[in-house]
């Protein structure tokens, strides 16, 4: 199961693109309240935003930001177009989906 | 030319190319990684001046930052920012009152239309500093929410 729901719409010229992704997003600054450990920091570093293969947006994201974090965004362009979403976190890991702008 | 010389010569020349074709081959614009040290710092100015190198900012109302006046949640507090300034670079979110102020930031090229969206967390009631860099110059706009509770305890 990808841990990104994304969706993309045209309306005169300009794509809006929102994407919601399934994450903790942990601070590492909150405390296991059973055991009073540091939960360790886990969250999104870095997303980086394509449409047809070339770079639109690259966001970078500090542990500030929700749990299952959401993210808009726009660009000029045109139905039909591949838009694809990729994020990477602070533990190396990662994942990408694509979606037909309609 | 001796072998010695030969080889320590062939290395430098190898070196040297080595250097210039990955300059070349560098893409056009590239973004920097993620700038670890600039979301480690807990004071806004200081934050501002790293992501800049400069605290010359000039409020405007091109930049319109959306954000609730009251927070019930502060887990989950939405932030849209929009501008109607041209050849943005980036938008950056600062949180003043949060434990490192850079909350996240939005590199975009010629491309992208300038306005995001996001939901942040906020440990309290604070200012909320959304930063456009356009043609070079950084500009901002801000607004207090309010938080009932808070979103970074446990």
């Amino acid at each position: 199961m990808s841990t990104i729901k994304i969706r993309a719409k045209e309306s005169n010229g300009v794509v809006t693109v929102k994407a919601l992704m399934k994450h903790p997003m942990e601070t590492g600054k909150r405390k296991d309240k059973k055991t009073g450990d540091n939960i360790p920091a886990h969250f999104i570093q870095e997303i980086s935003g394509k449409a047809n293969g070339s770079e639109v947006i690259v966001v970078h994201w500090g542990p500030a930001v929700s749990k299952n974090p959401y993210l808009t965004f726009a660009y000029n362009g045109s139905k039909g177009d591949k838009v694809e979403l990729t994020w990477r976190d602070n533990k190396g890991n990662q994942d990408s989906k694509s979606v037909e702008v309609k | 030319m001796n072998r010695r010389n030969f080889l320590k010569k062939s290395f430098l020349t190898a070196a040297v190319l080595a250097t210039t074709t990955s300059l070349l081959v560098t893409p056009k614009k590239t973004f920097a990684a993620w700038p670890k040290k600039s979301f480690d710092i807990t004071d806004l100015g200081e934050s501002i001046k790293s992501v800049y190198g400069h605290n010359d900012t000039t409020e405007t109302t091109k930049v319109k930052l959306k954000a609730p006046d009251i927070a019930e949640n502060g887990a989950i507090v939405p932030i849209n920012i929009k501008t109607s300034l041209k050849n943005v670079e980036s938008i950056m979110l600062f949180i003043e009152n949060n434990p490192q102020p850079l909350s996240s930031g939005y590199n975009l090229t010629s491309k992208a239309v300038p306005s995001i969206g996001t939901r942040v967390k906020m440990g309290k009631t604070s200012n909320v500093i959304a930063a456009v860099k356009s043609d070079g110059k950084v500009y901002t706009a801000s607004k207090e929410v309010k938080v009932t509770i808070g979103g970074c305890g446990g």
